[in-house]
């Protein structure tokens, strides 16, 4: 269980963005191969054009599979499966609930194979979603997400991660394939007796928080909590020192349209992270240690903050309680907009061969909604679209200030996508060549040559798909 | 005139010679292995030669998922990891099971089950276990840097699966532990069958502990060393478990393995055609090596 909820933090997907130097580029269905060819890309756009009635499908099973096997999430999907079989009775929810890599590792066969589950959880990115669309496996939501206006319920830059373009090259625009429930950044946890017994207040600029690092390093105790045995837990915290250095470029790079990674933010950045772990910011054996046993190390007063994502704030609330506090990383000048890595939970799917699209539809209304939303503030998640329990949160509690700082995030435009979607391999590049420079073992140099190198690849094949397929007229 | 055929067919064999009749007798075994093993292994070899990501069609590949076994170095870094692992997996546990054996059958201790037993548990233990248990053994504040600090060697405290240098011996050091019980049980079992005249006559000789454990139990254990050596080459060579919970390949890619490639090109990175290759490499690989083991400790004898 322990080793599968790691997991399941994995930042999403290794996810593939889209390069398009060459203008917006979209396809028809016949052009991509499917694996039967029964549903390709481009299979309709969402057949709805009026709200779906689930009542009138008859007698409906709708099989669903999602990894939401957690405390808080579990509880949650529970409670409204519940009430959705209750709001009409002629539909039967089939849930299969397997942790993120179970799901991960299964899911490619089940959506592939003869009888595919209705609704499906598609991790955002290359490996998974844009995989599915390209072989005709999932179907647009476009005209539902017009229907119940999902496209206004959401902000554009959450619905954008869910989209990948019709002839499934391209992710982060395009037809929309997915809705997603939760919100998560990664944010400053922080032990508010740690850090009173330094004197100090949770930094209002990122400058104050760095002087506090030094300070709280002179009175002996560990500045930052920190362990990347799990390869992964850097890649977040790289991505919060690069945003403070060029957010705008970081995401307009994991989109396929920055100027990549050969930069100075990159090498600033970089270099950061290895001046930490010189001067004792970060615990020695970082790449020792396991994220999990990090996150307890923390939890039990070892460490003044902890950089990681809203999902830990359940767990690390029961055994911290008041002493644990939350925001997200601090801005460059006070009253500034913050800035952060965060996203969403993984996409909730329809599958194009699904024989109840439209109970499917209604499904994934009802998960996303504002009911829904506050069912979720009840059991400690985070809504990607807070409620009005969530008005009612202490603004003081760590509950609160997740809330609060989520919403500073969306109205500040502040989120920057995980930087492993940049590339199909960009998840393996980046983790690997992140260990090194914590080991100080590759330079910043060298580290952003690494990256470069991957990156420009797939640019350059991204490139030549889209000149190999032109737009034929008269599609979108 | 067919059953005299047949009867003269049957008659030309000596009496115990394999007959047609026996493949009657293996059938249904053999439809089970070929069912559940050749045809999987059939597929396997075939998707090797194409470039998959396991959703879309399909696109020949020719030979070059295993030209790439050789060129790119991200593929070629895990065999010899592996190669490497074997030190650990196969020969140290060989080794140390030898010491043990010779130890035990010679001293009679006290409580002798009780070691046989604890020795041997590693064996008995599911690996995730065994990988969780010494993740946390390994790690920067584990029971090991624990050890080494109270002894006054603080300083060669590590993050051991942390480290670039020391993360593959880490792991390496697992697997010993696990493989030397399994070792020292054949070998016990083994001993046990050497003749006591043999130890008399070597005792009569003039020959001392060494050279009695030279001149008669090393060649008496040939076989069963040749049974360690493929049980433990094989485990050695297909070990996924322990690098998946302990390093998942790192740090960087220092510690990866072509069993644990195998999973990740096909579920993490979506090439199922080179991670084909690599099983199909790797079964290869195990194949050369189990035969040369067969051949050069057991002797043609078997």
């Amino acid at each position: 269980m322990e080793l599968a909820r790691t997991r399941a933090r994995r930042p999403r997907g290794r996810a593939v963005p889209a390069a398009l130097a060459v203008g917006v580029v979209l396809l028809a269905a016949g052009c991509v191969p499917g694996t039967d060819g029964s549903g390709a890309a481009g299979a309709g756009t969402g057949a709805a054009t009026a709200i779906p009635d689930p009542a009138k499908a008859g007698k409906t099973t709708l099989t669903v599979w999602d990894q939401e096997i957690r405390g808080g999430t579990n509880g949650e999907i529970q409670e409204l499966n519940r009430e959705f079989e209750k709001k009409y009775p002629n539909v039967r929810i089939k849930r299969v609930a397997r942790s993120f890599t179970d799901l991960k590792t299964t899911l490619k066969l089940a959506v592939s194979g003869n009888n595919p589950p209705d609704v499906i959880q598609a991790n955002q990115g290359y490996p998974d979603m844009v995989a599915f669309v390209r072989a005709g496996l999932l179907a647009p939501l476009d005209n539902y997400a017009g229907v119940y206006d999902w496209n206004t319920r959401y902000p554009g830059t959450l619905l954008g991660l869910n989209r990948v373009s019709a002839d499934g090259n391209d992710f982060g625009r395009g037809r929309l394939y997915g809705i997603s429930q939760t919100g998560e950044y990664i944010g400053l946890y922080y032990n508010k007796d740690l850090l009173n017994r330094a004197g100090l207040q949770p930094p209002r600029t990122w400058g104050e928080f760095t002087d506090g690092l030094a300070r709280l390093k002179d009175r002996g105790e560990l500045p930052v909590q920190f362990g990347n045995l799990d390869k992964y837990p850097a890649i977040h915290t790289f991505g919060v020192l690069h945003d403070q250095l060029g957010a705008t470029g970081a995401r307009d790079t994991v989109l396929g349209r920055g100027d990549g990674f050969d930069n100075a933010a990159t090498k600033d950045a970089a270099a950061t992270l290895a001046d930490w772990m010189k001067r004792g910011y970060l615990p020695g054996g970082a790449n020792g240690l396991g994220y999990d046993d990090a996150a307890k190390k923390f939890a039990s007063g070892d460490g003044a903050y902890l950089l990681t994502g809203t999902w830990q704030l359940a767990d690390l609330k029961k055994s911290m309680g008041g002493k644990l506090g939350i925001m997200p990383p601090p801005p460059a000048k006070a009253g500034g907009d913050p800035v952060t890595t965060g996203g969403q939970g993984l996409a909730w799917s329809i599958t194009s061969r699904s024989r109840h699209p439209e109970v499917a539809a209604a499904y994934l209304d009802f998960l996303t909604d504002a009911h829904a939303a506050d069912v979720m503030t009840r059991h400690g998640v985070l809504p990607a679209v807070p409620g009005k329990a969530a008005e009612q949160v202490s603004p003081d509690s760590a509950d609160g200030q997740m809330i609060a700082g989520w919403k500073r995030l969306s109205v500040a435009d502040g989120l920057v996508p995980y930087l492993d979607y940049s590339t199909p391999s960009f998840y393996d590049t980046l983790s690997a060549a992140l260990q090194g420079v914590i080991s100080r073992k590759t330079s910043p140099d060298t580290f952003a040559a690494t990256l470069q190198k991957d990156y420009g690849a797939f640019m350059k094949k991204q490139r030549e798909q889209h000149k190999a397929t032109p737009a034929p007229a008269g599609t979108r | 005139m067919k059953a005299t055929a047949w009867t003269r067919a049957y008659r030309r064999r000596a009496p115990g010679e394999p007959r047609a009749i026996g493949y009657v007798y293996i059938l249904p075994a053999l439809i089970v292995y070929a069912a559940f093993l050749l045809y999987p292994f059939g597929q396997a070899v075939w998707l090797s030669f194409v470039h998959w990501d396991g959703l879309t069609v399909a696109t020949p590949a020719g030979f070059d998922n295993y030209r790439a076994l050789f060129s790119d170095a991200s593929l070629r870094a895990p065999f010899l990891h592996a190669l490497l692992l074997l030190v650990f997996y196969a020969a140290l546990p060989v080794a140390i099971g030898l010491l043990l054996a010779a130890l035990m059958s010679r001293v009679r201790i006290r409580g002798m089950t009780f070691f046989r037993t604890v020795l041997f548990l590693p064996q008995v233990l599911a690996l995730i276990v065994v990988g969780v248990a010494w993740r946390s053994i390994l790690a920067p504040d584990g029971l090991l840097n624990d050890a080494l600090r109270a002894v006054g060697l603080g300083g060669l405290a590590r993050p051991w699966l942390g480290d670039y240098t020391w993360a593959l011996p880490a792991v390496g050091i697992v697997g010993t532990w696990v493989g030397t019980g399994l070792c020292m049980v054949l070998f016990l079992a083994g001993a046990q069958r050497i003749p006591r005249e043999l130890y008399e006559a070597a005792r009569m000789d003039g020959a001392g502990p060494l050279r009695e454990f030279l001149t008669v139990t090393l060649p008496g254990l040939r076989p069963q060393i040749a049974v360690a050596l493929t049980l433990t080459i094989v485990a050695g060579l297909r070990n996924f478990d322990l690098i998946y919970i302990t390093t998942s390949g790192g740090p960087g890619n220092a510690t990866s393995v072509p069993a644990y490639e195998v999973y990740h090109r096909a579920f993490e990175t979506n090439q199922v055609g080179s991670a084909a290759a690599v099983g199909v490499a790797l079964t290869v690989l195990i194949f050369v090596l189990t035969v040369t083991v067969s051949r050069l400790v057991e002797g043609r004898r078997a």
